[in-house]
């Protein structure tokens, strides 16, 4: 059976329902806390999924990600980094894109060195945001967003606008690795304007993955899109099937993401 | 080795939130400014040699946003002015510990000593002067809590950047108890109760005073009779105890006292009473499992869990400050979650807030010749809208519901409401989860954060210790991941490895009342208070015994699993601390350093305040019918409406508050397209189970001018109709209450808090709804000068605040606001009448009448007998999937239900006011925003006509329109059309209000 860790504590908060998608999709999954994870850093080789939940690790203090990240690197760093050379899977939501992004394994590490290339910096607002966004799959290559094209899930950060320069944006476009871009309802692009691109991203960029595909980053939460009920229009969807003759759906499109890497593996 | 300073600045290459700044400086009058830039600081304490210091930077910083200088300041920018906002002594800085904990795990034992102290440097370009530098800092500070810094780029560059600062607290206080002498005159007692423990003579002859005991003469005649017995002189731990225990804050005084012809008071009399007789007509339907005896009130969720909800106060430490006052109660009221039974798990948090207009910027002051000014009500609704977003978004708890009321008599002091929703298995570890006994023999543990000399008198500080007082007392901040990691590691983890028998938070009066409260369930206790934690040495023992340092449980722990118990927490990154044991020798005793201090009986400690008897006396306002003929242009009416404080969008709110964390999210704060502010919101707490919650709440502040008990009536009333209109039904539907009252030691002030619990005594029984959780605060008065040193009193409206909750069976069932689909019909269920006194209808048109006593006298009424049968007809209606969308009618009447139901659903309506049923009203603009109660508005499927109206057959209703096209259209009464609006014009007139915010 495919195994999903997914990493828990000091602010970690959506650990519970992140599990529960990954346990419908098909997944047997363990929540460790971060600091039994350093005590028996073994289990990693256990799991072929390895998540980094959304939250608000040490309280964003420091900037986002970046203290949990620090926490990782000086007592992790090796275990991550054998984790992603046996070509397993990571995913980051929201807090853990930003802690990927600071440890450097998204876009990718190069000679076991982690080095920060991207950020997610404050939002254009200055605040927090809750709501619900449109996005659109680009990469060919993500393991996580096979079969999506268009789909929607709530954003929920304070820092999440996309950050890099000139050099890596190039890099990141030529080697296919922007997964999801903010785009308005119809699937035009944001061109950068609020709300459908809720925080200022470069270039509507809401999630990357690495130049295997294989480690993905985003800062909307598709656990927070897995069944029919939390969608924002669902009471109008209901409406307009009941007249239609149709069957209302239990789930909900953010459950692709969980199933494509559960099914990487078999 | 030698401990040195250095600082560290940070800064972004392109800061949002510089920009933000600016804007915020822009709008607070100063247009002369052309930049604002911000660095981060971090003042290290340390023994780092300058190697270190690089890696330092490297771990704080992130290279592809931001640079850094090591001990001097970054390359100079643009600017006339440096400002740097740092914190006082002692006051909770989250940074500069995350700061320090990444250092200590990077560098390991040798860095075990280090400190770090954050701090914001502004670099402000723009022609003014020293002073208004300052204020421009107060924009941005508190100097409660913060301390401003003040440079010209000539001393900058002269000083080559900032003064290195690093806020250490330092106290030189006794280290032990203090004898005092009770045997004094009664003026020197009432000094004693109301300004302190006299600590020392100043050199000039002035009595310091360790502050305000709010003990009254006849309370101090009790103790010092006890004391007489005892033959013994009390210590100030043992006064200060008292003082804490006996607080109006912890043991309601007045809500216990005899009332007039009220043996019983109007607690067991009226709140309690109708508890108890609603769980006694539903028998075997009875829902509650715990009521008024935890931290929270329980209720039945499913066959294994248990819902608990708790709604509580934090209006003091929010006015004084807004961000800490707000972020303490939230994460406060967390507490009483984690507090309730054997901990449960927070699942929603709801708010609600009460303030003056946010516009109005003339200043009033503590103190005479404008001395010690109050915070400007927009500051404190930024400052208590960004504590709770912190507080709420940082736990990882969803917000999805709560308000934002207005009225200028909340100027000198604004109410704010935090209420958590918990989830509690019903067994736990085999036993019932809601119960809960410490044992003698059990270990006393402190888990969370450290004790500091914060809050304490933090809810009696007068307003000359304000100014003239040590800050680190006054005010708290809080700090909600130390909590969460608390919370996480005792709800998800301790709890379940059955490692503790009872548990409770450390709220007001910290230990003294926490520990003092658990021994009561096995009879005693002793404390050893030298173990406590500190955050600093040098405090004196009552201060360790009373200090309302935030983010601590007390657990009773049985000795053999106090190891496993502290280890765990450790490992999960929290500290946990024996500091002494339970017994049942029947006296709470403390100890300092093998010294006994305290030594109290328990019966005494807990029940020797005798109970008050108060009397009330009637009051009649004086309030007329305001006089005015029924505007030509109703359309423009409407919009204006729309467009008040207290029914325009607060959107801005909504969405900064995370609503979707733990996937639970069912009914949103915003509905339909239009995003429109919910009256009611549902969760699904269990991801596995369609079972759901619904909360909601109603206030009507207004009514209480004309008429406390139909005020009452009115909030349980919309509070209990929301939760219908979401698809709850009236047998699953619990309240909680939290009375906001003004000087409750006038007898008209008590008689129309007699009116109101009366109403609430009525309609709970009639509703069979029963109260399971309930809080009071009585003085919410401010007492100042204007800025011509004229004394004024300024007392909030008595508030009564109704809370409900209510298990949804199937959440798949649940409706929404927003108008749906094109030839959808639409029907008012209830019954209009000529009821706009109090209105926002007739208190806009006295505005604009300049009449303040034109407000109306014609309170709306509750018929409960005709609201419980629409009530039951509708839940049927829902039930059977009849119904497409429900908005319950509340301010503003049905003319701003009808608007909001289209601005949700972008959709327009046409509506024929002739069709509404109401009895003596002639007028279309009485139609339209009479506030008559009970009142719904319903859209239909027009397939489903038949089968929705004989769900509702000998109810009152009628259907009123049809959903259609893209504008509202309006029939009036003489059947001409009076407002033809499209919907993007109302949606413009409903969010522009607050939009800047």
């Amino acid at each position: 059976m495919v195994k999903a860790i997914l990493l828990a504590g000091y602010g970690i908060n959506c650990e519970e329902e992140t599990a529960f998608a990954f346990k419908k999709a098909g997944a047997e999954t363990e929540i460790i806390h971060i600091n039994d994870l350093i005590a028996n850093p073994k289990k990693l080789s256990e799991a072929q999924i390895f998540a980094f939940p959304g939250g608000f690790s040490y309280g964003d203090n420091t900037g986002s990600g970046n203290a949990l990240a620090n926490k990782i690197r000086n007592n992790l760093w090796t275990k991550l980094v054998e984790f992603i050379e046996a070509e397993k899977l990571i995913l980051g939501i929201c807090n853990g894109f930003q802690v990927i992004t600071n440890l450097g394994i998204l876009p990718g590490i190069e000679n076991r060195q982690a080095k920060r290339t991207v950020a997610l910096s404050h939002n254009n607002s200055a605040r927090y945001e809750c709501r619900w966004v449109s996005l659109k799959s680009f990469s060919k290559k993500c393991v996580f967003t096979k079969g999506i094209d268009l789909i929607r899930m709530p954003v929920a950060h304070g820092e999440g606008k996309f950050v890099a320069d000139e050099n890596i944006l190039k890099q990141l476009k030529e080697s296919d690795q922007i997964a999801f871009k903010y785009v308005d309802e119809n699937g035009e692009p944001a061109n950068s304007v609020f709300p459908q691109n809720p925080n200022g991203s470069l270039e509507d960029i809401a999630g990357i993955c690495s130049k295997d595909g294989r480690v993905f980053g985003l800062m909307p939460h598709p656990e927070r899109n897995i069944f029919f009920t939390q969608q924002a229009d669902w009471t109008l969807q209901k409406e307009k099937l009941k007249r239609a003759g149709k069957e209302i759906p239990e789930e909900s499109a953010g459950m692709q993401i969980f199933r494509n890497a559960v099914e990487y593996f078999k | 080795m030698e401990v040195n300073l250095c600082r560290i600045e940070v800064s972004f290459q392109n800061d949002a939130r510089a920009k933000i700044a600016k804007k915020s400086i822009e709008r607070a009058g100063f247009g002369k400014i052309s930049a604002v830039s911000l660095n981060d600081v971090y003042t290290i304490s340390s023994q780092f040699q300058e190697k270190d210091l690089e890696k330092c930077a490297f771990l704080l910083h992130n290279p592809v946003t931001q640079q850094f200088s090591i001990g001097k300041p970054l390359p100079s920018k643009e600017f006339d002015w440096a400002i740097e906002i740092g914190f006082l002594p002692g006051v909770t800085d989250n940074v500069g510990k995350t700061a320090a904990e990444t250092l200590q795990d990077f560098f390991g034992e040798e860095a075990k000593e280090t400190a770090v102290f954050s701090s914001q440097l502004f670099f402000i370009k723009g022609d003014f002067s020293k002073e208004e530098a300052g204020k421009i800092g107060e924009i941005f500070a508190n100097p409660l809590i913060q301390g401003i810094y003040i440079k010209t780029r000539e001393q900058f560059e002269a000083d080559s950047g900032m003064d290195v600062i690093a806020p250490i607290v330092k106290l030189h206080e006794e280290p032990k108890a203090r004898e005092v002498n009770l045997e004094i005159s009664d003026e020197e007692l009432l000094k004693l109760g109301k300004h302190g423990i006299l600590d020392h003579v100043e050199s000039d002859g002035t009595e310091a005073r360790r502050g305000p005991l709010a003990l009254d003469l006849s309370s101090l005649h009790i103790i010092r009779d006890y004391f007489k017995k005892e033959s013994r002189k009390p210590t100030d731990i043992e006064i200060e105890s008292l003082a804490q225990t006996w607080s109006e804050h912890c043991k309601h005084t007045i809500f216990a006292a005899e009332l007039d012809d009220l043996e019983k008071g109007l607690y067991k009399g009226l709140i309690k009473d109708a508890t108890e007789k609603v769980r006694e007509s539903k028998g075997k339907e009875d829902n509650c499992v715990s009521v008024f005896v935890d931290n929270s009130g329980g209720i039945d969720f499913d066959k294994e869990n248990i819902v608990s909800d708790k709604v509580e106060t934090h209006n003091s430490p929010s006015a004084l400050d807004p961000f800490g006052g707000a972020i303490t109660g939230i994460v406060g009221v967390n507490r009483d979650t984690m507090g309730f039974g054997m901990a449960a798990k927070p699942i929603i948090n709801r708010y609600g807030f009460c303030f003056a207009e946010p516009k109005d910027a003339e200043l009033l002051y503590r103190a005479k010749e404008k001395g010690n000014s109050i915070l400007p009500p927009e500051r404190i609704m930024l400052g208590v809208i960004d504590g709770v977003q912190v507080g709420g978004n940082c736990s990882g708890i969803p917000t999805p519901t709560g308000f934002m009321y207005f009225d200028e008599r909340y100027k000198g002091k604004p109410l704010v409401f935090v209420g958590t929703v918990g989830l509690m298995p019903r067994l736990v570890n085999g036993k019932k989860g809601h119960e809960k006994k410490a044992e003698p023999d059990d270990v006393i543990v402190m888990v969370g954060g450290r004790v500091g000399l914060d809050g304490i008198h933090g809810a009696t500080f007068s307003s000359e210790a304000l100014s003239s007082g040590s800050p680190a007392t006054a005010v708290q901040i809080g700090d909600p991941i130390t909590q969460k990691k608390m919370s996480d590691a005792i709800v998800k983890e301790a709890r379940d490895l059955n490692l503790y028998t009872s548990i409770t938070d450390n709220g007001a009066g910290g230990l003294s009342c926490s520990v003092a409260e658990m021994a009561k369930e096995c009879g005693g206790c002793s404390v050893d208070l030298e173990k406590v934690p500190v955050k600093y040495q040098g405090m004196s023992p009552w201060q360790i015994w009373v200090s309302e340092s935030q983010e601590r449980m007390t657990l009773a722990i049985p000795k053999e699993k106090t190891k496993q118990f502290i280890d765990l927490m450790t490992q999960r990154g929290v500290e946990a601390t024996a500091i002494g044991e339970f017994n049942d020798s029947q006296r709470c005793v403390v100890k300092f350093n093998n010294k006994k201090i305290m030594d109290i009986d328990m019966h005494f400690l807990h029940d020797g305040l005798p109970r008050k008897k108060l009397a009330t006396k009637p009051m009649y306002p004086f309030l007329k019918n305001p006089s005015f003929e029924e505007p030509s242009n109703l359309g423009r009416t409407l919009l204006e409406m729309l467009s008040r404080l207290n029914i325009c969008s607060k959107e801005f709110i909504s969405a900064q508050y995370d609503h979707e964390v733990q996937g639970s999210s069912v009914l949103k704060p915003l509905q339909g397209k239009g995003r429109v502010n919910a009256d009611a919101a549902v969760v699904r707490p269990l991801l596995e189970s369609q079972k759901g919650v619904g909360v909601s709440h109603a206030l009507y502040p207004g009514y209480g001018d004309i008429d406390t008990y139909w005020m009452a009536a009115a909030a349980i009333d919309s509070a209990v109709k929301n939760l219908i209109a979401v698809g709850a039904k009236m047998e699953d539907i619990a309240l909680l209450d939290n009375f906001c009252w003004c000087s409750s030691n006038e007898p008209e002030r008590l008689w129309q808090l007699k009116k109101a619990a009366q109403a609430c005594n009525d309609f709970a029984i009639l509703y069979k709804t029963p109260f399971i959780s309930g809080k009071d605060s009585m003085f919410n008065d401010f007492k100042g000068f204007d800025s011509d040193s004229n004394a004024l009193k300024i007392s909030v409206p008595p508030t009564l605040l109704i809370s409900s909750i209510a298990v949804i069976s199937d959440s798949r069932k649940c409706v929404s606001m927003d108008a749906k689909i094109e030839g959808d019909l639409v029907y008012a269920v209830g019954f209009t009448t000529g009821e706009l006194g109090a209105s926002e209808y007739y208190r806009m048109q006295a505005k604009k009448a300049n009449d303040k006593n034109a407000t109306g006298g014609t309170v709306p009424t509750v018929d409960g007998k005709k609201a419980l049968a629409s009530y039951n007809a509708l839940s049927k209606a829902i039930e059977k999937g009849l119904v497409a969308s429900v908005q319950a009618v509340s301010l503003g009447g049905l003319g701003i239900a009808i608007a909001k139901k289209c601005i949700a659903g972008r959709i327009g309506a046409k509506i024929d006011l002739k069709k509404v049923l109401s009895v003596g009203i002639n007028r279309n603009d009485s139609i339209l925003f009479s506030e008559s109660q009970s009142r719904l508005l319903v859209t239909v499927a027009s397939e489903n006509k038949s089968g929705f109206e004989s769900a509702m057959n000998g109810i009152r209703f009628s259907k009123i329109g049809i959903v259609s096209g893209t504008k509202l259209e309006i029939t009036g009464i003489a059947g001409k059309q009076k407002i033809s609006l499209p919907v993007s014009e109302l949606e413009e007139a409903y969010k522009k209000t607050l939009r800047d915010y």
